[in-house]
């Protein structure tokens, strides 16, 4: 039997309880034992960044963290992202630039954004791309999501002014 | 699915004694370790968890003694350190080149050098830099040079139940420069094939090359420092033929085997263009240094 445990973590701001077992991923325990099944599962290998979560200030994928590090961990996911019924700005940009097809990858674009967006207002269309190099999309193309992503960018550079 | 137990120890001590036991595995970034256990490519009873320690989370630069880089700090921190990028830009370039930005924030050049691949993206600028491996084991502690410490595909002079603790790299000399390059078939995303990391050393008159240290990942078992390549280039300035001497010293130094990313005969080449790529890197470092 492999060992279950008790993790407290703070989960997009509110402190929870998810009992999980040692050998689940964080991304199984956000999605079975939290109930959050936004953060998706692609590859399972690190290589398509659909299951993007922030964890303790670092964007990483959540198939290559074991359940148990969370402990004590600050994790923010795709729930945390729209504030009630108003989206974020990368949401509402996305939805308006159709960044979207099938929207497997889609959070972890916005997650991976968010972040970039948080440690650089003003990202370059390079560092964007560098940036997002982990995350892959396989129905939209990139150019949209791009544009998405400046346009949300200069919606929170004027929203902070 | 085999049952699978994590520990999460505080002290170095208990690490030791954790990873001594059948089926368990230290735990860096799990960049590495998580992947391959998932494929079944190792079986892993127990997980211990190295990011709890507090000597394997060292990151300190001292203008006498150099960097000390704990060999569990994710590659992201590397960018944060500011001596880093200016003194060792050839290690920051290697750790920037591994994996996505999510890669990074968990993968350790710890982990890198552990997991014994001879296309790790960091072992090169290692060696060159003349880094040493600090590892614990029940029995104390003892020193490893980084062109020693991968020993064949997979393996490394790690005995089991060994840590690696820390890998210092000595301050560079003042009239320096280094530089680390791949070749990959795309930008970001893939894996070596052939890489080569360049420190070169230079005398007062800033053109008297009186120190070259080339290292050739990727293309043979294990990254090989090519010291005929160094010995081609010092005391030269850096001319045409020192360079064409030091490439073809690089591509007769490899054993490079054929795969899906390229032929021998390819990476043998390769290894040459690369090893004047990386020297005109060094080179320009230098130059920018002032
Ligand atoms: C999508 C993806 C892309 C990648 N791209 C690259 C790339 O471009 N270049 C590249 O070089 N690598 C790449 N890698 C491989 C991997 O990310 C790196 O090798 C990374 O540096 C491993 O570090 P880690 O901390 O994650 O190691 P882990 O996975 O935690 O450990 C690796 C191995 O070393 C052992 N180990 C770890 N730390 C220690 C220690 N202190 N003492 C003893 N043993 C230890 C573990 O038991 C394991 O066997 C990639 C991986 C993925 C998933
Ligand atoms: S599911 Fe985690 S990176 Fe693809
Ligand atoms: S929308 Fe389908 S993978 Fe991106």
């Amino acid at each position: 039997m492999s060992t279950k445990r008790v993790v407290t973590a703070t989960i997009n701001g509110t402190d929870s309880t998810l009992i999980v077992d040692d050998r689940m991923s964080l991304l199984d325990a956000l999605r079975d034992a939290a109930g959050l099944t936004g953060t998706k599962e692609g590859c399972l290998t690190g290589d398509c960044g659909a299951c993007s979560v922030i964890m303790n200030g670092r964007l990483v994928d959540s198939c290559l963290v074991m359940a148990p590090e969370a402990e004590g961990a600050i994790i923010e996911t795709v729930e945390g992202l729209a504030q009630g019924n108003d989206l974020h700005p990368l949401q509402k940009r996305f939805l308006e630039h159709a960044a979207l097809q099938c929207g497997v990858c889609t959070p972890g674009f916005l997650v991976a954004a968010k972040d970039l967006l948080d440690r650089n207002p003003e990202p370059t269309d390079d560092e964007v791309r560098y940036w997002l190099a982990g995350n892959l999309c396989r129905c939209t193309g990139y150019d949209k999501i791009l544009r998405a992503v400046h346009d949300a960018a200069a919606d929170l550079r004027s929203s902070s002014r | 699915m085999k049952p699978l137990e994590y520990h999460a120890p505080g002290a170095l001590d208990d690490a030791v004694r954790l990873s001594a036991e059948a089926g368990a595995s230290p735990l860096a970034g799990g960049t590495d370790l998580i992947v391959q256990h998932r494929m079944g490519r190792v079986e892993v009873a127990h997980m211990v968890d190295l990011k709890k320690i507090p000597e394997l989370n060292v990151l300190e630069f001292d203008k006498k003694s150099g960097l000390r880089l704990g060999a569990a700090v994710p590659c992201a921190a590397l960018a944060e350190c500011e001596p880093i990028g200016r003194l060792y830009p050839s290690l920051l370039e290697g750790a920037e080149l591994i994996g996505s930005t999510q890669i990074q924030s968990r993968a350790s050049v710890g982990g890198n050098l552990c997991n014994g691949s001879p296309a790790a993206d960091t072992i090169c600028a290692l060696i060159v830099l003349d880094a040493v491996c600090v590892i614990q084991g029940a029995n104390g502690s003892r020193e490893v040079a980084a062109k020693d410490f991968m020993t064949g595909p997979g393996e490394t002079a790690l005995n089991k139940g060994e840590l690696l603790v820390e890998i210092r790299v000595p301050p560079p000399a003042p009239l320096s420069g280094n530089g680390y390059l791949r070749f990959i078939p795309r930008n970001e995303m893939d894996i070596a094939v052939v890489c080569v990391a360049a420190h070169l050393v230079f005398d007062k008159d800033r053109e008297t090359c009186l120190d070259a240290k080339i290292a050739v990942g990727a293309a043979a078992p294990t990254p090989l420092l090519v010291e005929q390549a160094g010995r081609a280039l010092i005391g030269s300035k850096l001319d045409e033929p020192a360079l064409k001497a030091a490439a073809q010293a690089a591509s007769k130094a490899v054993r490079p085997i054929d795969d899906a990313r390229g032929t021998a005969e390819y990476r043998r080449h390769m290894a040459g263009v690369l090893t004047r790529r990386a020297v005109g890197m060094a080179v320009n470092r230098f130059k920018e240094s002032g």
